[in-house]
């Protein structure tokens, strides 16, 4: 084991650079290409607009797309936590009672397999707007959160669980010692998919409540822009959506990196 | 240790024994009879040693004297000294593996059950640090579990169950799965320990020549279910060491126990 990382190790310098400099390099030529054959075809920006005609869109509605993103950001924000604190409670909720388990669990599932953009028109009936998409949103997130936990509880050591119960540990002890810790990993690693759907739960709710009315979120910018045939501002939003999302992951791998990088085979070095 | 034994042998009434099963047997749920009957005694500050095939039941035995597990009948006897009111308080128990939580730091797992028993932060922490230099790791207090090698681990372990300094040590086939240069280190750490500590220890294992090394009663039982085939005294000069592993009283001890051992693997398979 270690003096196979030892024989891999070497070339690991250059490797390195490489995995980041060949995809910059794909997305660069791609651009170009793109750009030439927009420019040499002479193709109108409301068929499909040059990267440089995006990006100059970006910048010239950036007080308009600069709300959106807010606004969007927010409502994945409102879902995300509702998500992670609905998740986790329900996790150990169903830890605790086996009872409550059997008679909810169906539920959770039924809600993840029926597709949100179909449930979204519905809550916008029900619902005032904001709450539906943060509904939306919570909906779409919540499940990865919910069966992670639930994984993790259960997935705590034979033996440490009957050190805990030799020593008297109570119910409470056992949870917060012994069952969440255990957890953690798991409930990181559903966060992080939480993270990424949240997103999506949002612009499903707000592209479904943009085609119904008012709205303020990026993807009732698309939608919005859509109808006007105004193009590179679909594109200029598409790229914000995803920039968000890709910031959003990216934040949630870090935080789950640092909290767990003492200990976790999933945060230790390779020299291990 | 001289002394001690002499004032054992004097009283044999029932207020010197640690440990005390009658027809404990285990049935488990799927009808396998897994233990006895069983009946066993244990003085107090005794070393026995468990010996016995896998599957014998000798774990079961351990974990029933643990109250881990129940025993489907007979009755257990554990002496607890005065004033322990906190459950496990009066055993130490250490696993087959080092079973250390992986998100704390050596000293916060020694100290988990007095935390675990409301001892407040400061004195367990003293507490955890004085246990860790028992077994020689004082200066490992701030590692992580994956940061040592499995000896280590044990080690830690061994702290742990005798951080709420229990009259009972119950250690269930602990060096098992350690290199043998390594189980002999901490076979005479262990054994300084006993002497030091005068604690009663009920050690299961599956090696003829460690419970002959370590122990002052060796418990040969049989296959499942598990039952006392023969019940050997080691008598040799305390304290013992390395010549004592090398002597020839050691081998006959060894050649004696391996025989009573005999029947469970000559006889009819139980894999």
């Amino acid at each position: 084991m270690n003096a196979q990382a030892a024989v891999t190790a070497k070339p690991s310098g250059a490797q390195r650079a490489l995995r980041f400099v060949l995809p910059v390099v794909v997305f660069a030529a791609g651009l170009l290409a793109w750009e030439l054959v927009v420019r040499i075809r002479e193709i109108p920006p409301y068929v499909l607009p040059a990267p440089s005609v995006i990006v100059l869109t970006l910048i010239k509605d950036w007080a308009v797309l600069s709300q959106s993103l807010a606004a969007t950001l927010l409502t994945t924000l409102e879902g995300f936590v509702a998500a992670s604190i609905g998740g986790i409670a329900l996790a150990l909720l169903f830890n605790q009672s086996k009872w409550v388990e059997y008679s909810l669990f169906p539920y959770a599932i039924v809600l993840q397999v029926t597709p949100v953009i179909a449930i979204a028109p519905l809550l916008l009936i029900y619902l005032e707007q904001q709450t539906a998409v943060v509904v939306c949103a919570f909906i779409v997130a919540f499940f990865p959160v919910l069966s992670n936990t639930t994984l993790g509880l259960n997935s705590v050591d034979r033996n440490l669980a009957g050190l805990f119960q030799l020593y008297g540990a109570s119910k409470p002890q056992t949870l917060r010692f012994l069952k969440l810790p255990a957890a953690l990993p798991y409930i990181l690693g559903g966060l992080r998919i939480a993270g990424g759907l949240s997103l999506i739960g949002a612009v499903v709710a707000e592209i479904a409540a943009g085609t119904a009315g008012a709205g303020s979120g990026l993807a009732y910018r698309i939608a919005e822009s859509g109808y006007r045939l105004n193009i590179p501002r679909m594109f200029a939003a598409l790229l914000l959506l995803s920039l968000a999302g890709i910031v959003i992951y990216g934040v949630l791998a870090l935080i789950s990196h640092l909290v767990l990088r003492r200990w976790h085979e999933s945060a230790l070095g390779k020299e291990n | 240790m001289v002394e001690r034994k002499t004032s054992s042998g004097v009283e044999a009434s029932l207020t010197a024994l640690a440990v005390s099963l009658r027809g404990v047997t285990k049935v488990y749920d799927n009808g396998v009879m897994a233990l006895g009957p069983l009946d066993l005694a244990v003085r107090k500050g005794d070393f026995i040693s468990l010996l016995g095939p896998s599957g014998c039941g000798k774990s079961t035995a351990l974990r029933i004297v643990a109250e881990l597990s129940a025993p489907s009948s007979g009755i257990v006897r554990v002496a607890r000294h005065e004033g322990v009111a906190l459950p496990g308080h009066g055993i130490g128990f250490v696993f087959q593996e080092p079973t250390l939580m992986p998100w704390s730091n050596v000293r916060e797992n020694v100290r988990l059950p007095l935390k675990l028993a409301g001892v407040p932060k400061a004195e367990g922490r003293a507490r955890a640090d004085d246990a860790l230099a028992s077994v020689g790791l004082a200066d490992f207090a701030e590692a992580y579990p994956r940061e040592l090698s499995g000896g280590m681990k044990m080690r830690v372990s061994l702290a742990r169950a005798l951080v709420t300094d229990p009259d009972i040590l119950l250690m269930d086939e602990p060096f098992a799965a350690l290199d043998e240069i390594t189980r002999f280190r901490l076979n005479n750490d262990l054994l300084a320990l006993w002497r030091s500590l005068g604690k009663t220890v009920i050690f299961v294992t599956h090696s003829v020549f460690e419970s002959v090394y370590l122990s002052q009663r060796v418990v040969v039982m049989t296959a499942r279910p598990g039952r006392i085939q023969a019940d050997i005294r080691i008598e040799t000069v305390e304290p013992r060491g390395e010549a004592f592993r090398t002597s020839a009283a050691y081998s006959d001890y060894c050649r004696r126990v391996s025989a009573a051992l005999a029947p469970s693997y000559s006889g009819q398979s139980t894999l």
